[in-house]
């Protein structure tokens, strides 16, 4: 009993501290970058597309299109083929395929993103040259790599929640006179649906934090792009490439640039979450 | 008996940890650290291997990071030599002794299908600046012109807006790549591609042109013909410790200059 209590304390102090490594991270964050965004003005910080340290000119509008321009390429690619793969994995595929594509598809996350970019510059970005035109260096490279780098992430939720819809829906739709297809579109997707949202989203969160990958492939150019052959630069790539050299002001900047990134990260969280909790609620109450 | 033994064992771990610690004493006096410019990165190395094979026993560690950062790494006391590939500025010069170890040629270079093999200085502004955004209209073959530039606070592109953009700024539709490795890779593979890097660097997988009529070799460059000329500096904060100082009057002597200049770096005198 004692040694219970124990072990409880001590487990609470372990998680304790994990958040409050959060809440550190968050409070230097934006302590660092929030005097900047005043000083500039949040609306030409957050609204002006002119990013020039040196001159003291700091914009983050094209980078805040850049990343959300990337990520909704890698959602659209990334939903196509994981929900896709989570359907055929969950209804259509025979046993013995679904145990060989799950532990592959969950191998997929372990890859190191720099690999992922580095393939990406060597194969994709030279494909897209030629064949579309452009630098290749892009927003359709950059959404191609992180759609496959979130590949495992939104499967494998997707597949949860379709597995989580009771049995007895697919039973009645069957005993209906369904066929298998317009049980899955009219019954199972619908009953599945805010858990595809929020792994979609869950996805997103992770995509818009890709770094590496993107820098090596997206062209990292200071405009908003016009189409997806565009070169883009993200709000992480800006980070990462200017860190090593940034002080004073350039610094603050980056770590605003930072805070932008955060604040985005937690709205889609607490949106998959939200979108999870309803679907929950709703089970409850059916 | 077993005590004896003991006290033995205890006196031995004691003489060990006395001997490792004199070691590294020793280890840490004849240590040399360079920390900066990923462009001056690559020769130092070279002439890391060359001074420690003339001297055994002597370290030196040879990091990247950028000019900048070198910079503030000598300043942290981090790194003992700093490697900066830009001039100074009025700031720095206070802090810092400045050694000026070679001069880089800053190479504009393009595809080597292109047809362009020489610019004018104000070309090649308006290249950059996105002014002039058809090849055709510096007697190229018709088709985008995709200017490569590095990322702020690189000392190759310091050098560059110094030395060619002036007041003037850079395209925001150029693609900015990390190092000169990537920019020689971009511009290896797409016949649109204009970008500046290291002249040390270029080979004959990509076109270097003619700045002004003079082609970008190292005897343009020692004549003064080639304009396109950027210091690589060593930089200390005061005086060098003695092992940083026998580095760095290694760089300077003839030996280590014959080596840079075979390399492809312009020496410093």
């Amino acid at each position: 009993m004692k040694r219970d209590k124990l072990i409880g304390s001590v487990l609470l102090v372990v998680a304790l501290s994990a958040i409050s490594g959060l809440a550190l991270i968050a409070a230097f964050i934006f302590r660092e970058g929030v005097p900047i965004i005043l000083r500039v003005g949040a609306g030409q910080f957050f609204f002006s597309t002119d990013w020039e340290p040196s001159l003291g000119h700091f914009g983050i509008l094209s980078m805040i299109g850049g990343s959300l321009a990337v990520t909704a390429g890698a959602a659209v690619i990334g939903v196509v083929f994981s929900l896709g793969l989570a359907v055929v994995l969950t209804q259509f595929a025979p046993p013995g395929l679904t145990a060989a594509l799950k532990p592959a598809i969950e191998l997929l996350a372990g890859i190191p993103s720099v690999v992922y970019g580095f393939v990406g510059v060597v194969t994709l970005v030279p494909l897209i040259r030629h064949l579309l035109g452009g630098p290749g260096l892009s927003v359709l490279a950059a959404s191609i790599v992180l759609g496959i780098m979130i590949l495992p992430t939104i499967t494998s939720i997707a597949i949860d929640a379709l597995q989580a819809v009771p049995r007895s829906y697919v039973e009645g739709s069957i005993a209906l006179g369904a066929t298998r297809w317009q049980t899955v579109t009219m019954v199972l997707l619908r009953a599945a649906r805010s858990g595809l949202v929020a792994a979609v989203i869950l996805g997103m969160g992770r995509a818009i934090g890709e770094t590496m990958a993107v820098i090596m492939v997206a062209g990292n150019a200071l405009a908003l792009p016009h189409s997806p052959l565009d070169p883009v630069r993200t709000l992480t790539s800006n980070i990462a490439l200017e860190m090593g050299y940034a002080s004073g002001d350039h610094r603050q900047a980056l770590f605003a640039t930072g805070v932008t990134l955060f604040i985005i990260i937690t709205l889609l969280n607490t949106a998959a979450l939200a979108v999870s909790r309803r679907r929950a609620g709703r089970r409850r109450v059916g | 008996m077993a005590n004896t033994r003991c006290a033995f064992r205890v006196l031995g771990v004691a003489l060990a940890a006395v001997l490792i610690g004199e070691g590294c004493g020793k280890v840490s006096g004849r240590s040399v650290s360079l920390l900066g410019s990923t462009s001056i990165q690559p020769f130092a190395e070279v002439l890391a291997e060359q001074y420690t094979k003339k001297n055994p026993g002597h370290f030196v560690e040879v990091q990247g990071g950028g000019s900048t950062a070198g910079l503030q790494a000598v300043d942290n006391g981090l790194a003992d030599i700093g490697m900066c590939s830009r001039e100074l500025t009025a700031e720095e010069t206070r802090q810092f002794t400045r050694i000026l170890v070679a001069r880089d040629g800053l190479a504009i270079v393009v595809n080597a299908d292109n047809r362009v093999t020489k610019l004018s200085i104000e070309k090649i502004r308006a290249l950059f600046a996105g002014r002039l955004t058809n090849w055709r209209e510096v007697g190229g073959q018709d088709g985008p012109v995709r200017p490569i530039t590095r990322e702020e606070g690189s000392g190759t592109r310091e050098s560059f807006v110094r030395l060619v953009m002036g007041k003037e700024r850079i395209s925001r539709r150029a693609l900015t790549q990390e190092s000169n490795g990537a920019v020689k890779e971009l511009v290896k593979g797409d016949p649109a591609a204009i970008g500046y890097m290291s002249l040390g660097l270029v080979d004959n997988e990509i076109g270097a042109v003619a700045v002004e009529g003079a082609p970008p070799t190292t005897d343009n460059v020692l004549a003064g013909r080639y304009t396109l000329v950027r210091p690589l500096l060593f930089v200390t904060k005061g005086a060098a410790s003695p092992a940083a100082q026998s580095f760095v009057d290694f760089v300077l002597s003839p030996a280590g200059q014959r080596l840079l200049e075979k390399e492809g770096l312009v020496r410093a005198r």
